[in-house]
Protein backbone atom coordinates (compact mmCIF):
# COMPACT_ATOMS: atom_id res chain seq x y z
CA UNK A 1 0.00 0.00 0.00
CA UNK A 2 1.21 3.16 -0.69
CA UNK A 3 0.77 6.28 1.27
CA UNK A 4 -0.09 9.59 -0.21
CA UNK A 5 1.96 12.31 1.88
CA UNK A 6 0.23 15.55 1.79
CA UNK A 7 2.69 18.27 0.06
CA UNK A 8 3.24 21.90 0.32
CA UNK A 9 1.33 22.28 -2.85
CA UNK A 10 -2.15 20.45 -1.62
CA UNK A 11 -5.04 22.64 -2.03
CA UNK A 12 -7.23 23.23 0.76
CA UNK A 13 -10.49 22.33 -0.02
CA UNK A 14 -12.40 25.26 1.22
CA UNK A 15 -10.61 28.53 0.93
CA UNK A 16 -10.67 31.28 3.46
CA UNK A 17 -12.45 34.15 2.64
CA UNK A 18 -10.55 37.56 3.06
CA UNK A 19 -11.92 40.00 5.60
CA UNK A 20 -13.84 41.84 2.77
CA UNK A 21 -15.02 39.19 1.49
CA UNK A 22 -16.69 38.32 4.99
CA UNK A 23 -18.05 41.50 5.44
CA UNK A 24 -19.72 41.14 1.94
CA UNK A 25 -21.05 38.28 3.30
CA UNK A 26 -22.39 39.43 6.45
CA UNK A 27 -23.98 42.98 4.73
CA UNK A 28 -25.79 40.50 2.29
CA UNK A 29 -27.09 38.62 4.83
CA UNK A 30 -28.24 41.82 6.80
CA UNK A 31 -29.85 43.17 4.03
CA UNK A 32 -32.42 40.04 2.88
CA UNK A 33 -33.37 40.22 7.26
CA UNK A 34 -33.63 43.78 6.97
CA UNK A 35 -36.06 43.12 3.62
CA UNK A 36 -37.86 40.12 5.21
CA UNK A 37 -38.33 42.38 8.14
CA UNK A 38 -40.19 45.56 5.89
CA UNK A 39 -42.20 42.68 4.14
CA UNK A 40 -43.85 41.83 7.30
CA UNK A 41 -42.53 38.20 7.14
CA UNK A 42 -44.03 36.47 10.18
CA UNK A 43 -43.41 32.09 10.50
CA UNK A 44 -46.70 32.47 12.87
CA UNK A 45 -48.57 33.57 9.99
CA UNK A 46 -47.50 31.06 7.19
CA UNK A 47 -48.25 28.37 10.18
CA UNK A 48 -51.95 29.91 10.45
CA UNK A 49 -52.52 30.02 6.88
CA UNK A 50 -53.38 26.94 5.59
CA UNK A 51 -56.56 26.61 7.83
CA UNK A 52 -57.82 29.58 6.50
CA UNK A 53 -56.47 29.15 2.52
CA UNK A 54 -58.93 25.34 3.24
CA UNK A 55 -61.80 27.55 4.21
CA UNK A 56 -61.15 29.58 0.85
CA UNK A 57 -60.74 26.60 -1.39
CA UNK A 58 -64.13 24.87 0.40
CA UNK A 59 -66.28 27.71 -0.67
CA UNK A 60 -64.79 28.54 -3.73
CA UNK A 61 -64.95 24.38 -5.17
CA UNK A 62 -66.41 23.68 -7.00
CA UNK A 63 -66.28 26.66 -9.28
CA UNK A 64 -69.37 28.43 -10.78
CA UNK A 65 -69.93 26.60 -14.09
CA UNK A 66 -73.44 27.89 -14.77
CA UNK A 67 -73.71 28.47 -18.48
CA UNK A 68 -74.77 31.86 -18.03
CA UNK A 69 -71.40 32.55 -16.24
CA UNK A 70 -69.04 31.00 -18.45
CA UNK A 71 -70.66 32.81 -21.13
CA UNK A 72 -70.17 36.07 -20.15
CA UNK A 73 -66.50 34.79 -18.79
CA UNK A 74 -66.16 33.36 -21.86
CA UNK A 75 -66.47 36.65 -24.08
CA UNK A 76 -64.39 38.80 -21.30
CA UNK A 77 -61.68 36.28 -21.51
CA UNK A 78 -62.21 36.85 -25.59
CA UNK A 79 -62.21 40.35 -25.25
CA UNK A 80 -58.91 40.49 -23.08
CA UNK A 81 -57.01 38.37 -25.39
CA UNK A 82 -58.36 40.69 -27.93
CA UNK A 83 -56.71 43.31 -25.82
CA UNK A 84 -53.23 41.47 -25.24
CA UNK A 85 -52.94 40.73 -29.63
CA UNK A 86 -53.86 44.07 -30.53
CA UNK A 87 -51.53 45.85 -28.12
CA UNK A 88 -48.55 43.46 -28.59
CA UNK A 89 -49.02 44.01 -32.53
CA UNK A 90 -49.16 47.84 -32.58
CA UNK A 91 -46.18 47.65 -29.80
CA UNK A 92 -44.21 44.98 -31.88
CA UNK A 93 -44.70 47.07 -35.30
CA UNK A 94 -43.63 50.61 -33.72
CA UNK A 95 -40.84 48.60 -32.05
CA UNK A 96 -39.22 47.89 -35.22
CA UNK A 97 -38.53 52.02 -36.46
CA UNK A 98 -37.70 52.42 -32.17
CA UNK A 99 -35.25 49.89 -31.93
CA UNK A 100 -33.42 51.24 -35.06
CA UNK A 101 -32.91 54.50 -33.49
CA UNK A 102 -31.66 52.78 -30.26
CA UNK A 103 -29.13 50.47 -32.13
CA UNK A 104 -25.50 51.36 -31.93
CA UNK A 105 -24.05 52.02 -35.39
CA UNK A 106 -27.04 51.09 -37.26
CA UNK A 107 -28.94 54.52 -38.91
CA UNK A 108 -28.39 57.07 -35.43
CA UNK A 109 -25.72 58.46 -33.42
CA UNK A 110 -24.73 57.37 -30.16
CA UNK A 111 -26.87 61.08 -28.61
CA UNK A 112 -30.16 59.54 -30.49
CA UNK A 113 -28.89 55.77 -29.24
CA UNK A 114 -28.46 57.25 -25.81
CA UNK A 115 -31.67 59.27 -25.57
CA UNK A 116 -33.90 56.05 -27.36
CA UNK A 117 -32.37 53.46 -24.47
CA UNK A 118 -32.87 56.32 -21.92
CA UNK A 119 -36.42 56.34 -23.13
CA UNK A 120 -37.35 52.87 -23.52
CA UNK A 121 -35.76 52.50 -20.08
CA UNK A 122 -37.84 54.34 -18.14
CA UNK A 123 -41.29 52.89 -19.94
CA UNK A 124 -39.76 49.53 -19.04
CA UNK A 125 -39.56 50.79 -15.07
CA UNK A 126 -43.14 51.62 -14.84
CA UNK A 127 -45.32 48.42 -14.62
CA UNK A 128 -48.25 47.76 -17.14
CA UNK A 129 -50.47 48.33 -14.65
CA UNK A 130 -49.79 52.07 -13.88
CA UNK A 131 -49.56 52.15 -17.60
CA UNK A 132 -53.06 51.36 -17.38
CA UNK A 133 -54.15 53.80 -14.71
CA UNK A 134 -52.52 56.00 -16.92
CA UNK A 135 -54.50 55.30 -19.76
CA UNK A 136 -57.95 55.30 -18.18
CA UNK A 137 -57.15 58.74 -16.90
CA UNK A 138 -56.68 59.62 -20.66
CA UNK A 139 -59.12 58.01 -22.91
CA UNK A 140 -61.95 56.59 -20.16
CA UNK A 141 -62.24 53.26 -19.01
CA UNK A 142 -62.57 49.90 -21.29
CA UNK A 143 -60.81 47.83 -23.33
CA UNK A 144 -58.93 50.91 -25.53
CA UNK A 145 -56.98 52.03 -22.19
CA UNK A 146 -55.61 48.24 -21.67
CA UNK A 147 -54.81 48.05 -25.37
CA UNK A 148 -52.55 51.12 -25.20
CA UNK A 149 -51.17 49.68 -21.96
CA UNK A 150 -49.84 46.52 -23.38
CA UNK A 151 -49.20 48.93 -26.48
CA UNK A 152 -46.40 51.07 -24.43
CA UNK A 153 -45.53 48.07 -22.50
CA UNK A 154 -44.40 46.14 -25.54
CA UNK A 155 -42.34 49.08 -27.42
CA UNK A 156 -40.67 48.97 -23.79
CA UNK A 157 -39.73 45.66 -24.07
CA UNK A 158 -38.98 45.12 -28.16
CA UNK A 159 -37.72 48.40 -28.50
CA UNK A 160 -34.66 47.06 -26.36
CA UNK A 161 -34.29 43.85 -27.83
CA UNK A 162 -34.81 44.32 -31.19
CA UNK A 163 -31.86 46.83 -30.93
CA UNK A 164 -29.87 44.36 -28.56
CA UNK A 165 -30.43 41.66 -31.85
CA UNK A 166 -29.90 44.33 -34.51
CA UNK A 167 -26.30 44.91 -32.71
CA UNK A 168 -25.70 41.45 -32.47
CA UNK A 169 -25.91 40.54 -36.19
CA UNK A 170 -23.14 39.14 -38.31
CA UNK A 171 -21.76 42.42 -39.61
CA UNK A 172 -20.60 39.94 -43.01
CA UNK A 173 -23.91 40.94 -45.19
CA UNK A 174 -23.79 44.46 -43.56
CA UNK A 175 -20.62 45.31 -45.11
CA UNK A 176 -20.82 43.09 -48.24
CA UNK A 177 -24.24 45.29 -49.27
CA UNK A 178 -21.92 48.82 -48.05
CA UNK A 179 -19.07 47.82 -50.47
CA UNK A 180 -21.88 47.66 -53.23
CA UNK A 181 -23.02 51.46 -52.82
CA UNK A 182 -25.76 50.59 -50.98
CA UNK A 183 -27.63 53.61 -48.18
CA UNK A 184 -27.56 52.67 -44.43
CA UNK A 185 -31.43 52.10 -44.56
CA UNK A 186 -31.09 49.62 -46.84
CA UNK A 187 -28.65 47.91 -45.32
CA UNK A 188 -30.39 47.47 -42.78
CA UNK A 189 -33.18 46.61 -44.54
CA UNK A 190 -31.83 43.72 -46.67
CA UNK A 191 -28.58 42.35 -44.35
CA UNK A 192 -30.06 43.40 -40.21
CA UNK A 193 -33.48 43.46 -40.17
CA UNK A 194 -33.50 39.43 -41.61
CA UNK A 195 -30.45 38.84 -39.79
CA UNK A 196 -31.74 39.22 -36.64
CA UNK A 197 -35.65 38.34 -37.66
CA UNK A 198 -35.52 34.52 -35.87
CA UNK A 199 -35.02 36.76 -32.65
CA UNK A 200 -37.37 39.13 -33.67
CA UNK A 201 -40.10 36.22 -33.77
CA UNK A 202 -39.24 34.42 -30.34
CA UNK A 203 -39.26 38.07 -28.67
CA UNK A 204 -42.51 39.05 -30.48
CA UNK A 205 -43.70 35.56 -29.43
CA UNK A 206 -42.40 36.52 -25.95
CA UNK A 207 -43.82 39.65 -25.56
CA UNK A 208 -47.47 38.51 -26.58
CA UNK A 209 -47.46 36.03 -23.41
CA UNK A 210 -46.64 38.68 -21.42
CA UNK A 211 -49.48 40.49 -23.00
CA UNK A 212 -51.61 37.71 -22.26
CA UNK A 213 -50.62 37.70 -18.55
CA UNK A 214 -50.70 41.23 -18.05
CA UNK A 215 -54.52 42.20 -19.89
CA UNK A 216 -55.66 39.45 -17.79
CA UNK A 217 -55.22 41.98 -14.36
CA UNK A 218 -55.81 45.32 -16.21
CA UNK A 219 -59.42 44.85 -15.94
CA UNK A 220 -58.21 45.42 -11.73
CA UNK A 221 -58.19 49.05 -13.02
CA UNK A 222 -60.80 49.54 -15.25
CA UNK A 223 -59.04 48.66 -18.44
CA UNK A 224 -60.91 46.15 -19.89
CA UNK A 225 -60.92 42.54 -19.84
CA UNK A 226 -61.65 39.18 -17.57
CA UNK A 227 -59.69 40.82 -14.85
CA UNK A 228 -62.94 43.05 -13.76
CA UNK A 229 -64.38 39.82 -13.07
CA UNK A 230 -61.81 38.73 -10.56
CA UNK A 231 -62.42 41.70 -8.70
CA UNK A 232 -66.16 41.62 -8.49
CA UNK A 233 -65.75 37.84 -7.33
CA UNK A 234 -63.57 38.62 -4.80
CA UNK A 235 -65.50 41.90 -3.57
CA UNK A 236 -69.06 40.15 -3.91
CA UNK A 237 -67.22 36.93 -1.97
CA UNK A 238 -68.39 35.30 -5.14
CA UNK A 239 -65.76 32.35 -4.63
CA UNK A 240 -66.72 30.05 -7.05
CA UNK A 241 -67.01 32.70 -9.87
CA UNK A 242 -63.45 34.07 -8.78
CA UNK A 243 -62.32 30.41 -9.07
CA UNK A 244 -63.81 30.42 -12.16
CA UNK A 245 -62.01 33.21 -13.29
CA UNK A 246 -58.29 32.11 -12.22
CA UNK A 247 -58.97 28.59 -14.22
CA UNK A 248 -59.75 30.64 -17.35
CA UNK A 249 -56.78 32.36 -16.96
CA UNK A 250 -54.42 29.77 -16.38
CA UNK A 251 -56.00 27.37 -19.23
CA UNK A 252 -55.61 30.28 -21.75
CA UNK A 253 -52.01 31.42 -20.23
CA UNK A 254 -50.79 28.24 -20.72
CA UNK A 255 -52.36 27.26 -23.78
CA UNK A 256 -50.78 31.24 -25.51
CA UNK A 257 -47.54 29.59 -23.92
CA UNK A 258 -48.00 26.19 -25.71
CA UNK A 259 -48.79 27.73 -28.95
CA UNK A 260 -46.02 30.26 -28.92
CA UNK A 261 -43.76 27.81 -28.54
CA UNK A 262 -44.64 25.83 -31.44
CA UNK A 263 -45.03 28.59 -33.20
CA UNK A 264 -41.56 29.46 -32.46
CA UNK A 265 -40.09 26.19 -33.55
CA UNK A 266 -41.84 25.86 -36.78
CA UNK A 267 -41.02 29.30 -37.73
CA UNK A 268 -37.57 29.50 -36.11
CA UNK A 269 -36.28 26.04 -36.53
CA UNK A 270 -34.04 24.34 -34.96
CA UNK A 271 -31.41 26.76 -35.50
CA UNK A 272 -31.52 30.97 -34.44
CA UNK B 1 -0.96 55.11 -47.84
CA UNK B 2 -0.74 53.90 -44.24
CA UNK B 3 -3.16 52.38 -41.39
CA UNK B 4 -2.72 52.26 -37.63
CA UNK B 5 -5.63 51.09 -34.86
CA UNK B 6 -5.25 53.27 -32.25
CA UNK B 7 -0.70 53.67 -31.74
CA UNK B 8 -0.85 50.07 -33.47
CA UNK B 9 0.23 50.39 -36.73
CA UNK B 10 -0.91 48.13 -39.36
CA UNK B 11 0.66 48.70 -42.23
CA UNK B 12 2.86 52.13 -43.89
CA UNK B 13 4.10 53.15 -47.25
CA UNK B 14 1.89 51.04 -48.98
CA UNK B 15 1.50 52.73 -52.44
CA UNK B 16 0.77 51.03 -56.04
CA UNK B 17 -1.24 51.59 -59.12
CA UNK B 18 -3.96 49.38 -60.52
CA UNK B 19 -4.40 49.50 -64.50
CA UNK B 20 -7.16 48.63 -65.68
CA UNK B 21 -8.23 45.32 -66.38
CA UNK B 22 -5.35 44.04 -64.66
CA UNK B 23 -5.17 41.40 -61.71
CA UNK B 24 -3.22 42.77 -58.60
CA UNK B 25 -2.70 39.81 -55.38
CA UNK B 26 -1.97 40.61 -52.38
CA UNK B 27 -0.09 38.15 -50.66
CA UNK B 28 1.66 38.37 -46.88
CA UNK B 29 1.69 36.18 -43.70
CA UNK B 30 -1.65 36.88 -41.37
CA UNK B 31 -1.70 40.33 -39.58
CA UNK B 32 0.02 41.70 -42.30
CA UNK B 33 -3.35 43.79 -43.06
CA UNK B 34 -4.23 42.12 -45.94
CA UNK B 35 -7.76 42.87 -45.68
CA UNK B 36 -7.44 46.01 -43.59
CA UNK B 37 -5.76 47.40 -46.67
CA UNK B 38 -8.52 46.06 -49.12
CA UNK B 39 -11.15 48.02 -46.62
CA UNK B 40 -9.17 51.08 -46.98
CA UNK B 41 -9.33 50.93 -50.87
CA UNK B 42 -12.77 50.38 -51.06
CA UNK B 43 -13.49 53.59 -48.52
CA UNK B 44 -15.14 51.04 -46.15
CA UNK B 45 -12.74 52.63 -43.19
CA UNK B 46 -10.40 55.51 -43.21
CA UNK B 47 -6.79 55.23 -44.01
CA UNK B 48 -4.37 57.04 -41.35
CA UNK B 49 -2.55 59.19 -43.92
CA UNK B 50 -2.20 59.41 -47.69
CA UNK B 51 -4.95 58.48 -50.03
CA UNK B 52 -6.50 56.13 -52.63
CA UNK B 53 -7.76 57.64 -55.86
CA UNK B 54 -10.25 54.71 -56.96
CA UNK B 55 -11.55 55.43 -60.46
CA UNK B 56 -10.31 58.84 -60.87
CA UNK B 57 -12.08 59.82 -57.51
CA UNK B 58 -10.48 60.76 -54.03
CA UNK B 59 -11.97 58.11 -51.54
CA UNK B 60 -10.33 59.82 -48.21
CA UNK B 61 -12.27 63.28 -49.31
CA UNK B 62 -15.55 61.96 -50.93
CA UNK B 63 -18.75 62.96 -49.19
CA UNK B 64 -21.52 59.81 -48.30
CA UNK B 65 -23.32 60.59 -51.10
CA UNK B 66 -20.05 60.02 -53.79
CA UNK B 67 -18.48 57.54 -52.07
CA UNK B 68 -22.10 55.53 -52.67
CA UNK B 69 -21.77 55.88 -56.44
CA UNK B 70 -18.23 55.19 -56.43
CA UNK B 71 -18.74 51.82 -54.55
CA UNK B 72 -21.59 51.06 -56.85
CA UNK B 73 -19.32 50.84 -59.51
CA UNK B 74 -16.82 47.97 -57.75
CA UNK B 75 -17.25 44.75 -56.04
CA UNK B 76 -16.43 42.70 -52.75
CA UNK B 77 -16.50 38.91 -52.61
CA UNK B 78 -15.94 38.03 -48.74
CA UNK B 79 -14.10 34.95 -47.32
CA UNK B 80 -16.79 34.26 -45.59
CA UNK B 81 -19.48 34.66 -48.63
CA UNK B 82 -21.54 37.12 -46.34
CA UNK B 83 -24.69 36.38 -47.81
CA UNK B 84 -27.74 37.05 -45.91
CA UNK B 85 -29.03 33.27 -44.90
CA UNK B 86 -32.52 33.35 -44.52
CA UNK B 87 -33.32 34.99 -47.85
CA UNK B 88 -33.52 33.82 -51.28
CA UNK B 89 -30.13 33.53 -53.38
CA UNK B 90 -32.10 35.51 -55.56
CA UNK B 91 -32.87 38.43 -53.38
CA UNK B 92 -29.25 38.21 -52.39
CA UNK B 93 -28.11 38.93 -56.01
CA UNK B 94 -30.67 41.34 -56.21
CA UNK B 95 -29.14 43.52 -53.11
CA UNK B 96 -25.76 43.37 -55.46
CA UNK B 97 -28.11 46.24 -57.41
CA UNK B 98 -28.60 48.43 -54.55
CA UNK B 99 -25.50 51.15 -54.94
CA UNK B 100 -27.01 51.49 -58.21
CA UNK B 101 -30.83 51.20 -57.92
CA UNK B 102 -31.15 52.47 -53.91
CA UNK B 103 -34.34 51.97 -52.19
CA UNK B 104 -37.28 49.39 -51.41
CA UNK B 105 -37.99 47.88 -54.95
CA UNK B 106 -34.36 46.28 -54.42
CA UNK B 107 -34.93 44.72 -50.99
CA UNK B 108 -36.25 41.67 -52.51
CA UNK B 109 -36.23 39.50 -55.61
CA UNK B 110 -40.55 40.08 -55.09
CA UNK B 111 -40.07 43.65 -55.37
CA UNK B 112 -37.51 43.91 -58.32
CA UNK B 113 -38.26 45.36 -61.88
CA UNK B 114 -38.15 42.94 -64.47
CA UNK B 115 -34.66 44.23 -65.52
CA UNK B 116 -33.06 43.67 -62.07
CA UNK B 117 -34.77 40.52 -62.25
CA UNK B 118 -33.36 39.23 -65.65
CA UNK B 119 -29.98 40.68 -64.49
CA UNK B 120 -29.69 38.94 -61.17
CA UNK B 121 -30.97 35.60 -62.99
CA UNK B 122 -27.97 36.31 -65.73
CA UNK B 123 -25.03 36.59 -63.25
CA UNK B 124 -27.33 33.33 -61.46
CA UNK B 125 -26.75 31.68 -64.74
CA UNK B 126 -23.16 32.55 -65.26
CA UNK B 127 -22.25 31.30 -62.12
CA UNK B 128 -24.24 28.18 -62.59
CA UNK B 129 -26.49 28.78 -60.14
CA UNK B 130 -29.89 29.40 -62.06
CA UNK B 131 -31.55 26.64 -60.93
CA UNK B 132 -30.86 27.50 -57.10
CA UNK B 133 -32.71 31.08 -57.84
CA UNK B 134 -35.52 30.50 -55.21
CA UNK B 135 -33.00 28.36 -52.97
CA UNK B 136 -32.48 30.23 -49.11
CA UNK B 137 -29.36 31.11 -49.48
CA UNK B 138 -28.64 28.93 -46.09
CA UNK B 139 -29.39 25.76 -47.89
CA UNK B 140 -26.12 26.28 -49.93
CA UNK B 141 -22.64 24.10 -50.00
CA UNK B 142 -20.09 26.45 -49.31
CA UNK B 143 -18.98 26.87 -52.64
CA UNK B 144 -22.30 27.20 -53.92
CA UNK B 145 -22.46 30.32 -51.06
CA UNK B 146 -19.36 31.28 -52.89
CA UNK B 147 -21.00 31.38 -56.29
CA UNK B 148 -23.76 33.42 -55.15
CA UNK B 149 -21.40 35.96 -53.83
CA UNK B 150 -19.47 36.41 -56.71
CA UNK B 151 -22.90 36.53 -58.48
CA UNK B 152 -23.49 39.57 -56.32
CA UNK B 153 -20.13 40.98 -56.78
CA UNK B 154 -20.67 40.97 -60.59
CA UNK B 155 -24.39 41.52 -61.21
CA UNK B 156 -23.95 45.61 -60.96
CA UNK B 157 -21.28 45.16 -63.88
CA UNK B 158 -18.27 46.91 -61.49
CA UNK B 159 -15.22 47.94 -62.84
CA UNK B 160 -13.27 47.28 -60.08
CA UNK B 161 -13.80 44.20 -57.90
CA UNK B 162 -12.25 43.05 -54.32
CA UNK B 163 -11.67 39.62 -53.23
CA UNK B 164 -10.97 39.06 -49.60
CA UNK B 165 -9.35 35.27 -49.77
CA UNK B 166 -12.70 34.23 -51.72
CA UNK B 167 -11.37 30.34 -51.19
CA UNK B 168 -10.08 30.49 -47.87
CA UNK B 169 -13.29 29.06 -46.39
CA UNK B 170 -13.27 26.43 -49.33
CA UNK B 171 -12.21 23.10 -49.51
CA UNK B 172 -9.22 22.67 -51.98
CA UNK B 173 -11.67 21.45 -54.96
CA UNK B 174 -14.76 23.64 -54.50
CA UNK B 175 -12.03 26.52 -54.10
CA UNK B 176 -9.87 25.54 -57.53
CA UNK B 177 -13.86 25.72 -58.83
CA UNK B 178 -14.37 29.44 -57.37
CA UNK B 179 -11.13 30.67 -58.19
CA UNK B 180 -11.24 29.25 -62.30
CA UNK B 181 -14.80 30.85 -62.38
CA UNK B 182 -14.47 33.93 -60.97
CA UNK B 183 -11.16 34.55 -62.79
CA UNK B 184 -12.70 33.84 -66.21
CA UNK B 185 -15.75 36.18 -65.56
CA UNK B 186 -13.81 38.81 -64.75
CA UNK B 187 -11.30 38.37 -67.37
CA UNK B 188 -14.17 38.11 -69.76
CA UNK B 189 -15.30 41.40 -68.56
CA UNK B 190 -12.04 43.05 -68.42
CA UNK B 191 -12.34 43.98 -65.07
CA UNK B 192 -9.93 45.09 -62.69
CA UNK B 193 -8.82 42.82 -59.41
CA UNK B 194 -7.54 43.07 -56.53
CA UNK B 195 -7.65 40.00 -54.83
CA UNK B 196 -5.71 38.72 -51.45
CA UNK B 197 -4.92 34.79 -51.21
CA UNK B 198 -2.72 32.52 -48.88
CA UNK B 199 -2.41 29.94 -51.79
CA UNK B 200 1.12 30.89 -53.10
CA UNK B 201 -0.05 29.14 -56.19
CA UNK B 202 -3.00 30.88 -57.08
CA UNK B 203 -0.99 34.30 -56.53
CA UNK B 204 1.11 33.34 -59.51
CA UNK B 205 -1.49 32.07 -61.58
CA UNK B 206 -4.13 34.40 -61.19
CA UNK B 207 -2.35 37.63 -60.68
CA UNK B 208 -0.91 39.84 -62.88
CA UNK B 209 1.37 41.32 -60.64
CA UNK B 210 1.92 40.20 -57.21
CA UNK B 211 2.12 42.56 -54.38
CA UNK B 212 3.60 41.21 -50.99
CA UNK B 213 3.29 42.85 -47.46
CA UNK B 214 5.42 41.75 -44.92
CA UNK B 215 6.12 43.95 -41.27
CA UNK B 216 3.99 46.11 -42.70
CA UNK B 217 5.19 47.45 -45.31
CA UNK B 218 5.18 46.91 -49.23
CA UNK B 219 8.14 44.08 -49.88
CA UNK B 220 7.21 43.19 -52.85
CA UNK B 221 5.97 44.77 -56.53
CA UNK B 222 6.31 42.66 -59.31
CA UNK B 223 5.14 40.65 -62.50
CA UNK B 224 3.68 37.59 -61.95
CA UNK B 225 5.74 35.48 -64.41
CA UNK B 226 8.85 37.23 -63.06
CA UNK B 227 8.37 35.31 -60.03
CA UNK B 228 8.74 31.71 -58.65
CA UNK B 229 6.91 29.94 -55.82
CA UNK B 230 9.78 30.02 -53.92
CA UNK B 231 10.13 34.27 -54.29
CA UNK B 232 6.48 34.40 -52.41
CA UNK B 233 7.61 31.93 -49.51
CA UNK B 234 10.10 34.29 -48.38
CA UNK B 235 7.21 36.72 -47.39
CA UNK B 236 6.05 34.27 -44.82
CA UNK B 237 9.34 33.86 -43.03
Amino acid sequence: MTDIAPTRFSLARFERPSAIAFLGYVFGLVIIFWCLAGAGFSLEKVASSPPRFADFATRAFPPNLEPQVLARLGWKMVETLQIAVAGAVIGVILSVPVALLAARGLIAGPWVNHTVRTILGFIRAVPDIAWALVFVVAVGLGPFAGMLAIAIDTVGFCGRFFADDMEATDKGPAESLTATGARKIDVVACATIPGAMPAFVSTSLYALEKAVRSSTILGLVGAGGIGIELKVGFDLFDYPTAMTVILMIAVVVIAIEAVSGWARTRIIGEQR
Amino acid sequence: MAKRFGEKPVFADVSFRLARGEAVALVGANGTGKSTLLRCLMGLIPASSGSVHLLGQQTNAATGRQLRALRAQVGLVSQKHNLVPRLSVLSNVVHGLLGKHPGLRHWSHSLAPHASRVAAMSALERVGLADFANRRADRLSGGQSQRVAIARAIVGTPSVLFADEPCASLDPSAGEDVMELFFRLVRDEGVSVVFTSHNIEHALRYGDRVLGLAQGRLRLDATAVSLSAADLRGLYD
